[in-house]
Parts: structure tokens; C-alpha cells; sequence
């Protein structure tokens, strides 16, 4: 391993939950002006984990902080590999597994409300799993190499040769982001009629560690998108980073702007799109090279 | 000001009550008054709330719910009774079935006074609870302290 | 890949303790299962059974360890009087099938017995008579692994059944204690399997081929309900006529190039005859018996046998043997119609399969659908037949045959305590029976999620899918794959779920049903940590073996060490996060209107409501007729047609 690589690690390891954590804030921000208010500070969220650590210990739940803890230690490794310009596969698992602890934190608690966003949740990992995979094979297909290093400083850049696969995985992202219309797992907005889904039972510690997984989270979903721009140049990085904040803003318009829809419809349009916009590419990928 | 007291989430409850006072409540999340500028946000979710908002009297039936949902929530927390009703069972105080004021359930920090309350009082009242909060946390921190010292 | 030549050290080196070993754990077993018939006692029975597969289990393991690494042995070990034996016991066979489907009005099962003893005798004295086989028996590293896959996984799985048995009969009283027969058919089967992988001569092949079906035929009928009976005969029509592919396989060879064995056919593959019918033939017969669309419904009607059967017959060995079949075809499979059959049914098998389990609620179904849809897997990266494909193939075979086995005696002992082996009724069970729910967990874990050996062999096949340019497969493994994760995710909720107020019902579990089931646990754990080795010493040379090139590696091995350790992580951090913590329950939110206990909340008009949560079925689009119908056609079509083709091509009309 190069030393570039080791830095950049490290780098997402310190600077993942600061830039995260600096995202949801703004994240938070935009919403409110998007409804015409003020909105909190933008270090908001970190106060929010602050004040969730400083609460007492839960009576219960032992367990889920147990899972939650894995949860958040596989997140930080599928960041890690995959800054390190690992093995884009081995991120996708990690990535997964990470989800499913996730889930099962919730499941173990076996509360009603929590239970019932897990089961969602899954159904929503199954919508959008097609189309992640269909990403990786897109950049395998297009660079001859699952290793994340070979297709950043690959020459060309993959948007030319990936945009729909590019505009299926913006759509996933909505999903991923937990954002509406398919926020049905657990929402981060008011109260909602599964309570707050999967993390209903999360308290105190638990539940500050379930914020920090979604910083770590949504800052590697961003460098699957500026992987789109990398071509081995600092303007690659200039170009992705610029599309990272348009496409988070999007997404924002999109939470702000649309209700939740029926459950259905998730693996109704997820699953199309990755056919259409995910093989649809792929396909075209395999036409020009032969 | 700790990170306490510069995030609290509320879980509001709603009692026997003519629902002005509830009115009031969401209206404090409208752009009028925008409270999540204060970090406040409205959880359903007592297990993720510090500030439990009641409104209106407490009856018969709903006295076992506010006895639950208050413990539900973790240490520091601090209650607040919005409204006449909360206080002391306002004009419902006479009912057959009406127990009084939420004090004669759980313990209440804050009194919130109004028929209904307006929102600017509202906000006061939370940011009356922070104090209390704030306290409860040094509380809170010794006895962690303290349990750890012991193992 | 037509002038690569196969590495092999040639027959006349391969000593005899070597033959004495194999024809030893081909007969050992048969010599056991005749003492099986004579114990009456439990307590006889129980203590011979034991010693019997330890003597397997090691026999096995020693024949591997001394001829594993070799590469091809063959061994020259034929006589008039074995393959006259051998025709006359096969006639036997098709007498005894011949009778029962009259016997039970089934008699589509009557004709096939009856043609497929035709078929193989008009071979024997026919073409077969001028046909010398000089290598009847053989090991390569193939058949090493499944040489230790049959000896340990079957070893275990026949222990667990002493206990299960027990239990078994205890549960139905009113049944007849047939008990010797079974384990006398349990280790029928053994000699069976052990035959399949070690005989190099296609006749031979052919005769253990039919002896698993028989063996799974009687088996599967062994309650002798009607249910039971429908299905076996099921089976059997299907498995029959699987073996008339397998025996116009053999004739077609014969005829055409003059080949019995399996290494010299390859060879003639490999080097440019047009093999392709027989091939295909022999792909199809290997598709029947690893139940592939259409032919996937014996295996879920098999499901009604007690629960070893399903773990030994229908999961871990038996169907097995068909993707045995395939893989040791894969060198000439490919972008040919043999391979394409292979790929386009086990794709559409993986994926329609797998759709299928999600509407499931019984749990030895789900089991079912879930191997169809993994040895639809490994059919089509056979298929494929390049290194990285095979590679996966045989990966997914052996993690495949060990979680499998670890899920089916799981679900086999929590049946017996639970009273049902539906996923439904298994609520709570983490906190009814603790340590089983954790073997199950693994078990669930282990077939779909990251450190796994399961998940980074798929991952392997995916790689290898998008390397073959195959759009069918890409589509197939991603959206099953999908599809996998939210029917394991549900079951494995239902698993870690911990629940107020049950009593511990595991006290009563057998010995030997802990002692299998603990074994496959750590299997399957120290399979995972071990697969960078596994890949690198055992699998690398045997891929470089089957095709010819120096030596394989499917992935790199950064990634497979990176995998292993975090399984170590996986299990040191509940060791270091639990130690000497004491796991508490407290109240779940419940409203506000909780009781107190977790379980129940107060309804209206004051009444005691308890909270129940059902997992999510998606009937309207998971249907199993739907998925299964849907399979059914296009895997029936996809086959007729490429057999039609093969044989177009074969009889020189296109």
C-alpha cells in the first residue's frame, strides 16, 4: 500500500465524522430555509450527540449497544478500504453488513415499532442492492479492476462512460440517505407512525452512536459519487467534490418537496431503474468494447 | 451552556384537554417561531426526549400513560405542564373522571400558565426546563462518576 | 482452451493402499449399513453407528491428506466379475423400482426404471462389451473435497440423527420403529457418494448415481404417509429420468468416440471432439439431481423426510453430487450449448428461486429453496466454466454443504423442542434455547453476509459472470442476490430478537445433536478464517490442475485476509464487549400503554392485547407458483431447446 493511500485512510477516519457531522448540520440548515425558517446552528448535530452521551445508562439494551458498536466499527472499515482505494466489492459487503447489524440492533430489542422499521428497512436494502451492485460492476466494467485506486487515477473519467449508472445510484441515494418519499424505515424528521423505526429503542449512548454511522455513512456514499468524477487529476477531485454538494442538495429538495410514498413504489421504481439506467449502461459498456 | 441544554428534544403529550394548548405547542415549530433554532426538536419517542411537554389534565385513564412515557425517559429529564388544564385540571378540575393537574402523577419542573398558552410562553417555559436540565445533568455525571469509581 | 493438456500423474503410479483406501470407503459403508439391519437395541445401535462413521471420518480424511494433493491418480481395477456384479445389481435395482411403481400404481416410474435398465444393457453387451475401461477408479482434488465434504459433513449429520431419531420416534409413537432401516440406508448412501466421486468409469458412475436415488426414493418415503409417498415417487420419476440422460450419455460416448471413463472424455472434449451431446446430457442429468428448474419440485416435497435426510440427501451431499457432476465438466462447458444450458437454467434457477423462499414461512422450505437456488448458483458458474467461475463454484460447494447442514440440524432440534418448524413460531427462541439460536445465527449469517465464505464466493462469481460478458447472469446474481439478503435478514431477525419471560427448553437436547451441530458451527467459523489458505493451497493448485494452467488465484488475497480478519473481529468483540457484563431487559415503548412484561399492552375496553410480529411474505410478488411457474417454463424451454440443437448437431442435419 502506497503511502497516499494510507493518508487517505487516515484521513476518513479523523475527518469522516467532522465532515459528516458538518453535513447533517447543513443538511438541517438547508431544510429549514427550504420551509422558510431559520434553523438550527450548523453544529447542531454535535451537540445533540454530546448531550445523548452525557444521558444515563439505559435500564436495558445492553445487546443493541453491542450491535450498534459493530455496526459502527464495520461502517469505519468500508470507509476505510474504500479510501484507502480498496476493493470496491469488499466495500459494497462491508457496507452491508454494516446495514444489517444495523437492523439487527433494532430486531433484538423486539419492540413492535422497531421490528416493523427493520423489516422495512430490508425491503428497502433489497430495492436498492440491484443498483448498488450494478455501480461496482459499471466501474469494473469500464476501468478492468474492482481496486478503487485503479479506477480513481484511471486516466478518463468514468461519468463519461457511467452517467446511467450515475443517475440510477442518485436515485438510490434517496433511499440510502433515508430520505423522502422512501424514508418509510425510519425518518429523521418529527414523529412518524413507526415512532422513529428502527431506532425507537436506541437511548443515550446507543443512539449517539447510530448519528456518527450516519456521518461515517453519508460522507462514503459522497465518494462513490466523486469516484464518478476521478480521472486522476485535482480537478477530477474539484469537479466530483462540486457535484457531491449539488447531488446533496438535490436530495435535499427531493426530501423537502415529495410525501412519503406507499411502500410498494420503492421496489417499483428502485428496481426498473437499476434495469433501465444500472444494465442499460452495463450493456452499452460491453456494445463499445466489442 | 452545555450541549444539554442546547439540544432538547420534547415528547409531547396530550391529556384531557380542549387541544388549544396542543395547537399552540405545534405552532411553536411553524417559521413564525421556528424553535429548532434552539436545537429543539419534537421526538415521539420518549426513550430519544429530555423535556417531557404536557398539556392538558390528567384522568383516570390516561394517568398509568404519563406514569409510562415519563419513565421511559432517561435522567436528566425535566417535565413541564403547559396550560391551566396541566397546572391543576383547569376547567375540567370538577370532572368525574379527571384526576387534577399533572403533578398528581409525575413530578413537574415548569409551570406553563395560559388558557391556552401562547407560544412565546411556551418557548419560556422550555427554556426554564434547560435550567433544571442542566442541573439534573451534574446529577446525573456524580453518580456515573460514582459507579464508576465503584467498579 | 482446446490444446491445453491436463497435468496428471498417470495411472500406474497410484499405489495400491491408496485403491485399498478407496474401495474401503466404498464398502466399508455398505458393510456397515447390513450390520445396521441386525441392531435392535438403541444402545448397540447408537454405539455402532458411532464407530462406524469415526471410522469414515478418518478413513476419508487420511485418503485425502496422502492423495489429495496430487493432482489426477488413476487406478487400474477392473474385472469381468466387478462389472458383471455391478450390471446384475443395477438389474436388480430396476427389478425392485420396476415392482414398487406397480406395486403403488406409479407406473411412470415403472417405464423409466424398465428403459433405464434397457438403455444400460444394451450398452454393457452392445458397444460397452468392445470398450475397455483400463482406469475405473480416481481421485483428483475435486473428488478429494467432495470426498471430505461426504466423510465429515454425512459423518456428523448420521450422529445427529442417533439423537433426532430418538426424538423422532418418541414424537410419533402410533409409527413403526424402522430405525435400522433407516441408518442402514444412510449408510447405503455413503458407499453410494463415496462411489460417484471415485469412479473414473462412466458405467460405474452411473450405477452409484442410481443407488442415491434409490436410496433418497425410500428415504423420503420412510413415514409412509401419503404425502410422503407422492413425494418419494416424485423423486424418483424425476431422478430416473435424469439417469436415462446420464445412460444415453454413456451410450452416445461409446458410440461416437469410444470412451467409459470421465478423464479420457474430458481429454477428448478438451481436445476439440465434438462432445457437446453427450456433454449436455450429462450437464442435464446432473441438473435433475441438483434439482433444477423445472425439476426443482422432488427436492421441496422431499422436505417432508425427518430432518437428517433433508440435511444429508437434499442439501449437503446428495444434490451435491449433481453440481459434482457439472464442475468436473466446467473445463469443457463454456460458450457452448452444454454450457449455455448450465448457465441459462442455474441463473434462472438462482434467481426465481430465491424468490420464491421469500413468500416461505416454513422454515425447512425456506432451507430448500435457498439450496436450489445456491446450487442454481454453482451450476452456472460451472457453466462458465473459466478458472475464477470454478473457483467460485467449488468454494460455494463446500461453504454451501457445511452452513446448509449447520441450518437443517438446527432447525431439525428446534422443531423437536418448539413443536413446529415454522419461522413464525420461532419467536423468542433466542431466549428459549440461547445456544441453538446462536448456531442458527451463525448458520443465517454464514450464508449471506460479508466475512462468510458464502458471500465472498459469490462475490468471486459475480466477477467472473461480468468477465464471460453474460448480461443473463449479471441480471440473475445481482437481483437474487438482493433477494437473498431480505429473506435471510427476516429470518435472522426473528432469531436475534430477545423476548421477555420464556423459559429455557434446551436442557433436553441430545448429545449427539450438540455435538453435530456444535461441530458444524465451528466449521463453518474456521472455514471462513482459514480461506485465504483454503484458496491459496488447496484451491489454487487444483483450478491449476483442472485447466491446465499453472496455478489460479479467483481474487486477490489482500481481500480474503482482509475478510478473515474480520471474522477474527467478528469473534473477539463480543468476548471483549460481553465479559463480565450481565445483559439486562428493560421496557420496550409500547405507547404508553405497555402491561409491564413486554409481551402485551392494554387494548381497548381494557383488555389485555398480546403483540405479535409477522414477518413480511410479499405472496403478490414472491409467490412460490408464480416464481416457480414462471422458472419452471423457462428453464424447461431453455433445456429442450439446447438439447434439440446439441442433437441437431450431433445427427449432422444443422
Amino acid at each position: 500500500m502506497e503511502s497516499v493511500q494510507i493518508i487517505s485512510m487516515v484521513c476518513y477516519v479523523i475527518s469522516a465524522p467532522l465532515l459528516g457531522l458538518l453535513l447533517a448540520g447543513a443538511d438541517r440548515i438547508i431544510s429549514a430555509r427550504m420551509q422558510r425558517r431559520k434553523g438550527p446552528p450548523i453544529l447542531q448535530p454535535y451537540y445533540d450527540v454530546r448531550k445523548l452521551a452525557d444521558k444515563e445508562r439505559p435500564s436495558a439494551g445492553g445487546v443493541q449497544e453491542f450491535y450498534v458498536l459493530c455496526s459502527l466499527i464495520f461502517m469505519v472499515i468500508t470507509g476505510a478500504v474504500f479510501f484507502a482505494g480498496g476493493d470496491l466489492m469488499l466495500a459494497v459487503f462491508m457496507l452491508m453488513l454494516s446495514t444489517v447489524l444495523l437492523l439487527v440492533a433494532a430486531f433484538s430489542s423486539n419492540s413492535p415499532y422497531s421490528q416493523i422499521g427493520a423489516e422495512r428497512e430490508l425491503y428497502l436494502t433489497m430495492a436498492y442492492e440491484p443498483m448498488v451492485l450494478f455501480t461496482a460492476i459499471g466501474f469494473y466494467v469500464f476501468s478492468g479492476s474492482f481496486r478503487i485506486i485503479d479506477i480513481a487515477t484511471g486516466g478518463s473519467m468514468p461519468i463519461v462512460h457511467l452517467f446511467g449508472i450515475f443517475i440510477g445510484f442518485v436515485f438510490i441515494l434517496t433511499i440510502k440517505l433515508r430520505k423522502s418519499p422512501f424514508d418509510i424505515g425510519m425518518s429523521h424528521h418529527a414523529h412518524q407512525e413507526l415512532v422513529k423505526g428502527i431506532s425507537t429503542e436506541f437511548s443515550g449512548k446507543t443512539l449517539a452512536m447510530t448519528e456518527i454511522i450516519h456521518w461515517y455513512e453519508n460522507i462514503l456514499l459522497l465518494g462513490f459519487i466523486i469516484l464518478f468524477f476521478c480521472d486522476g487529476s485535482i480537478l477530477g477531485y474539484v469537479i466530483g467534490l462540486a457535484v457531491c454538494i449539488s447531488v446533496y442538495v438535490f436530495e435535499i429538495l427531493i426530501d423537502n418537496s415529495f410525501a412519503r410514498m406507499k411502500w410498494q413504489s420503492a421496489l417499483k421504481s428502485a428496481w426498473p431503474v437499476a434495469l433501465v439506467f444500472g444494465l442499460g449502461n452495463i450493456i452499452v459498456l460491453f456494445a463499445l468494447e466489442a | 451552556m452545555s450541549n444539554t441544554s442546547k439540544s432538547p428534544w420534547l415528547i409531547h403529550y396530550d391529556g384531557s384537554s380542549c387541544n388549544g394548548c396542543d395547537i399552540e405547542v405545534l405552532a411553536c415549530l411553524t417559521p413564525l417561531y421556528d424553535i429548532e433554532r434552539f436545537g429543539i426538536i419534537n421526538t415521539g419517542n420518549p426513550k430519544h426526549a429530555d423535556i417531557f411537554l404536557v398539556t392538558g389534565s390528567v384522568n383516570e385513564k390516561n394517568a398509568p400513560v404519563i406514569r409510562q412515557i415519563y419513565e421511559g425517559m432517561l435522567e436528566p429529564k425535566a417535565v413541564i405542564a403547559v396550560g391551566v388544564c396541566a397546572a391543576s385540571g383547569g376547567v375540567f378540575r370538577r370532572c368525574y373522571n379527571v384526576v387534577g393537574g399533572i403533578d398528581r402523577v409525575i413530578p413537574v419542573d415548569v409551570y406553563v400558565p395560559g388558557c391556552a398558552a401562547r407560544p412565546e410562553a411556551i418557548i419560556d417555559g422550555v427554556v426554564k426546563g434547560l435550567e433544571i436540565l442542566e442541573k439534573k445533568r451534574d446529577t446525573v455525571r456524580a453518580s456515573k462518576n460514582k459507579i464508576s469509581e465503584v467498579s | 482452451m482446446g490444446t491445453l493438456k491436463y497435468h496428471i500423474r498417470r495411472g500406474n503410479t497410484g499405489c495400491c493402499d491408496a485403491m485399498f483406501l478407496i474401495l474401503f470407503l466404498i464398502l466399508f459403508p455398505v458393510f456397515a449399513a447390513i450390520i445396521m439391519l441386525f441392531m435392535k437395541s438403541e444402545r448397540q445401535r447408537s454405539a455402532a453407528v458411532t464407530a462406524s462413521v469415526a471410522v469414515i471420518m478418518a478413513v476419508s480424511v487420511l485418503l485425502v491428506i496422502r492423495y489429495g494433493g496430487r493432482g489426477l491418480v488413476l487406478f487400474e481395477l477392473g474385472s469381468d466379475i466387478i462389472s458383471y456384479s455391478i450390471l446384475l445389481a443395477e438389474i436388480l435395482l430396476a427389478a425392485g423400482l420396476f415392482c414398487m411403481g406397480v406395486r403403488h400404481k406409479r407406473y411412470l416410474a415403472s417405464v423409466l426404471a424398465v428403459i433405464q435398465a434397457v438403455l444400460v444393457l444394451s450398452f454393457e453387451f452392445g458397444i460397452g462389451h468392445g470398450i475397455h475401461a483400463a482406469n475405473n477408479l480416481y481421485i483428483d482434488g475435486l473428488s478429494s473435497i467432495m470426498v471430505l465434504i461426504i466423510g465429515i459433513a454425512g459423518s456428523l449429520i448420521i450422529i445427529y440423527a442417533i439423537g433426532y431419531m430418538r426424538d423422532f420416534q418418541h414424537h410419533n409413537p402410533e409409527k413403526e420403529d424402522r430405525r435400522p432401516q433407516f441408518f442402514f440406508l444412510m449408510f447405503v448412501f455413503l458407499s453410494a457418494m463415496f462411489g460417484i466421486v471415485l469412479s473414473n468409469n462412466l458405467t460405474w458412475m452411473l450405477f452409484f448415481w442410481e443407488v442415491t436415488t434409490v436410496c433418497s426414493f425410500l428415504l423420503i418415503g420412510y413415514t409412509k404417509t401419503d404425502e410422503a409417498v407422492n413425494s418419494s415417487f416424485r423423486a424418483l420419476t424425476m431422478n430416473l429420468l435424469g439417469g436415462i440422460g446420464f445412460a444415453f450419455a454413456i451410450i452416445i460416448a461409446g458410440n461416437d468416440l469410444g470412451i467409459a471413463e470421465m478423464n479420457r472424455f474430458l481429454d477428448a472434449g478438451l481436445s476439440g471432439a465434438s462432445v457437446m451431446l453427450p456433454a449436455g446430457l450429462l450437464v442435464f442429468a446432473g441438473m435433475v439431481k441438483a434439482a433444477q428448474m423445472p425439476f426443482h419440485s422432488w427436492l421441496l416435497g422431499a422436505m417432508v423426510a425427518p430432518t437428517p435426510i433433508s440435511a444429508l440427501l437434499h442439501s449437503s451431499t446428495m444434490v451435491k453430487a449433481g453440481v459434482f457432476m457439472v464442475i468436473k465438466l466446467s473445463p469443457i462447458l463454456g460458450l457452448n450449448s452444454a454450457g449455455m444450458l448450465a448457465m441459462l437454467v442455474g441463473g434462472t434457477t438462482f434467481l426465481l428461486a430465491s424468490m420464491a423462499a421469500v413468500s416461505q414461512s416454513n422454515a425447512k422450505r425456506v432451507l430448500a429453496y435457498s439450496t436450489i437456488a445456491n446450487l442454481g448458483l454453482i451450476i452456472a458458474c460451472a457453466g462458465v466454466g473459466t478458472e475464477e467461475a470454478v473457483w467460485a463454484a467449488i468454494m460455494l460447494t463446500i461453504f454451501h454443504a457445511v452452513t446448509k447442514s449447520l441450518l437443517f440440524l438446527c432447525v431439525g432440534t428446534a422443531e423437536h423442542h418448539i413443536g413446529s418448524r415454522d419461522i413464525e413460531d420461532m419467536d423468542g427462541l433466542f431466549s428459549r434455547m440461547p445456544k441453538l439460536a446462536g448456531m442458527m445465527i451463525i448458520g443465517i449469517a454464514g450464508m449471506f453476509l460479508a466475512p462468510f465464505g458464502m458471500l465472498v464466493a459469490k462475490w468471486t462469481a459475480i466477477a467472473s459472470f461480468v468477465n464471460a460478458e453474460s448480461i443473463v447472469l449479471i441480471v440473475c446474481v445481482c437481483f437474487g442476490s438482493a433477494v437473498t439478503v431480505f429473506y435471510w435478514g427476516k429470518w435472522l431477525g426473528k432469531m436475534v430478537a430477545v423476548m421477555a419471560g420464556r423459559e429455557n427448553t434446551e436442557m433436553t437436547v441430545h448429545r449427539q445433536e450438540w455435538f453435530a451441530i456444535g461441530t458444524f458451527a465451528h466449521l463453518v467459523v474456521a472455514l471462513c478464517i482459514l480461506f485465504p489458505i483454503m484458496s491459496e493451497h488447496i484451491l489454487a493448485p487444483l483450478i491449476g490442475n483442472m485447466f491446465g494452467s499453472v496455478s489460479y488465484m479467483a481474487l486477490p488475497s489482500a481481500n480474503l485476509y482482509i475478510m478473515s480478519a474480520v471474522m477474527m473481529l467478528m469473534i473477539l468483540l463480543p468476548l471483549v464487549f460481553f465479559r463480565g457484563k450481565k445483559v439486562r431487559t428493560g421496557q420496550i415503548y409500547m405507547g404508553g400503554v405497555g402491561t409491564g412484561d413486554n409481551l402485551t399492552f392494554i387494548g381497548s375496553a381494557d383488555t389485555e392485547v398480546n403483540i405479535s410480529f409477522r414477518n413480511w411474505y410479499m405472496k403478490e410478488w414472491f409467490g412460490e407458483k408464480r416464481a416457480g411457474n414462471t422458472g419452471a417454463v423457462i428453464a424447461a424451454s431453455v433445456t429442450v431447446c439446447l438439447l434439440t440443437c446439441s442433437l441437431l448437431v450431433w445427427g449432422g442435419i444443422v
